[in-house]
């Protein structure tokens, strides 16, 4: 009895999170042709690079070291594992793949939720606690609109680009580490680089870059939209961004996966 | 007489099972000053926020200009509040833009004014409340004071037939306390516009205000013009008039307490 009922209040209560997080994206996007330059309104379309410096151009050498240490250990692990049959081109392979599909938009996902996802929800739970969105919402104006949809377009435009930088990072790593044990040099990894990637893995890549970009910011503004009361509820916030982002993310990631599988066994 | 702009009906709020506001009823008409007297935590706040439209009461009904704030479209919404100005009791500035841009912030969404009329307008308003140098400055950067003129300013911003301000004058030296009346009192008479202001101060009450209304418990228990309200009789109004203390801390109750925390039963005394 008490045990269903705790279940129960559990379920509705996520429910509403995922129901809540879906109006505020439908919102954040209708919202988002307001935001582009030349036919948006004014003042939006630098608010939205000025987030896109923060998001991006800050995290660009995190997301390059982070990519980079990420790309050698690939290398190293699967190199002492190959290398026992002689089949050290293989890991320029493993390093390309695993990066274009799957770990350049992961890595980046974690390092962006991490530094901009927890600042998207402190921002905005500061605002909500010192009566700012309050106070947006008696002038009329929709803080969908001002605060979250430049944050929304930003995030958009600029993981993606990290996520290619990412990988770009990742393989140079793998690069050095081969001309470190193998001798092998830049042009020569690099043509065996370029015949492992594929179209599809890098259009698998990007799309998983998009939606991870719209979970991080639809989550960080969520989160700071959901604070009430003082200023400890902004911490929390930061930290619950953080937390609930990475794990939609895993969660997205598999889903994506999943369906180019299966998409591409037919 | 006229329909009234805003008309506040059998108004219940409570948090968390309190009872907040417990039946309120209020009429302002158009171009009428209303001073919201009342206690600290007697619901002033609660009470202007519901009237904006911030929250939804448990029960009762608001109307601004006619509208059911709580039951109307998005549209007329957004209509109401164009043509209301709000100043909150915390400022409530945007700390990531200047004192400039935040006059500006409703003069941009809002209209599609030219920019030299917006950046004109602005210092108009900002001089107004004597900020006219404070422009380039940051939230963070002023006094308390500095930051409620600036509040109000931006409430002014659109010249909005009505005006709520919650303690605009809380924290300012009595000089600027009263070119800020002066302000609202040019406001009213040139524009015509509706005030309906919280204050502490009896003095600027007074000064400003048609009707005085006062807020006891949750509940209106005077909303009279200010002659008949400053010969009121009613004890409680009385003593928040005459600055008579509660002395709440000699009381019985909290003696009581004090002794049972500091582990003294009445048995033993
Ligand atoms: N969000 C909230 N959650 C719970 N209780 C609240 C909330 N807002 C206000 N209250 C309670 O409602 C009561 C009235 O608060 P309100 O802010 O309206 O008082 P006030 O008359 O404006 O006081 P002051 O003059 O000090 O500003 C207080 O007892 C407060 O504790
Ligand atoms: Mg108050």
């Amino acid at each position: 009895m008490n045990v269903l009922e705790v279940i129960g209040r559990g379920v509705v209560q996520q429910l509403a999170y995922v129901g809540g997080l879906t109006t505020q994206f439908w919102s954040g996007l209708t919202a988002v042709p307001r935001v582009l330059p030349l036919v948006g309104r004014r003042g939006r379309w630098s608010a939205a690079i000025r987030q896109m410096c923060a998001i991006g151009v800050d995290a660009l050498p995190m997301v390059a070291i982070v990519s980079a240490c990420g790309g050698f250990i690939l290398a190293i692990q699967s190199a002492s594992e190959l290398s026992q049959f002689g089949a050290m081109q293989l890991v320029i392979d493993i390093v390309v793949i695993a990066f274009t599909r799957e770990l350049g938009p992961l890595l980046t996902a974690i390092v962006v939720s991490g530094r901009s996802g927890s600042a998207f929800s402190a921002e905005i739970g500061t605002m909500v606690v010192t009566e700012e969105i309050d106070a947006l919402r008696t002038m009329a104006i929709d803080p969908i609109e001002l605060v979250l949809t430049p944050k929304y377009l930003a995030s958009m435009v600029v993981v993606p680009c990290l996520t290619i930088m990412s990988s770009a990072f990742a393989i140079l790593a793998g690069a050095g580490f081969m001309y470190l044990s193998r001798n092998m040099t830049l042009p020569i990894f690099l043509r065996y680089a370029a015949q492992a990637v594929v179209l599809r893995d890098i259009v698998m890549g990007l799309l998983k870059s998009v939606v991870f970009a719209t979970i991080i910011a639809q989550v960080g503004c969520m989160e700071g939209f959901r604070v009430s009361g003082g200023p400890e509820a902004v911490g929390k916030s930061a930290t619950s961004a953080v937390v609930k982002s990475t794990f939609l993310v895993i969660f997205a990631d598999l889903f994506i996966t999943t369906m180019f599988y299966l998409l591409g066994s037919k | 007489m006229a329909d009234p702009i805003i008309s506040v009906r059998d108004l219940v709020v409570s948090y968390g099972g309190r009872r907040v506001l417990d039946g309120v009823n209020l009429d302002i008409q158009q171009g009428e000053v209303l001073a919201l007297l009342g206690g600290s935590g007697s619901g002033k706040s609660t009470m202007l926020r519901h009237i904006i439209g911030l929250e939804r009461p448990d029960s009762g009904r608001i109307c601004v200009q006619g509208v059911d704030i709580n039951n109307c479209s998005a549209r007329e919404l957004k209509a109401l509040r164009r043509d209301m100005g709000v100043s909150f009791q915390g400022s409530a500035l945007f700390s990531s833009m200047t004192v400039e841009e935040n006059v500006q912030l409703p003069l941009r969404e809002l209209t599609s004014l030219a920019d030299p009329v917006i950046e004109i307008m602005t210092y108009i308003k900002l001089a107004a409340v004597g900020l006219g140098d404070a422009g380039k400055l940051f939230p963070q950067e002023l006094s308390g004071g500095m930051k409620k003129r600036a509040a109000v300013a931006r409430a002014t911003a659109l010249d909005p037939e009505i005006l709520i301000f919650d303690e605009p004058s809380a924290g300012l030296d009595p000089i600027v306390a009263a070119e800020l009346d002066e302000l609202i009192l040019f406001l009213k008479r040139a524009f015509h516009m509706t005030v309906l202001i919280v204050t502490h101060e009896m003095a600027s009450a007074f000064r400003i205000a048609d009707r005085v209304a006062m807020l006891y418990k949750g509940s209106l228990i005077a909303v009279e013009d200010k002659e008949s309200f400053r010969a009121s009789n009613d004890p409680r109004i009385r003593q928040f008039l005459d600055r008579i203390p509660e002395r709440i801390a000699e009381s019985e109750s909290v003696q009581r307490r004090i002794r049972e925390l500091a582990g003294v039963t009445g048995a033993t005394e």
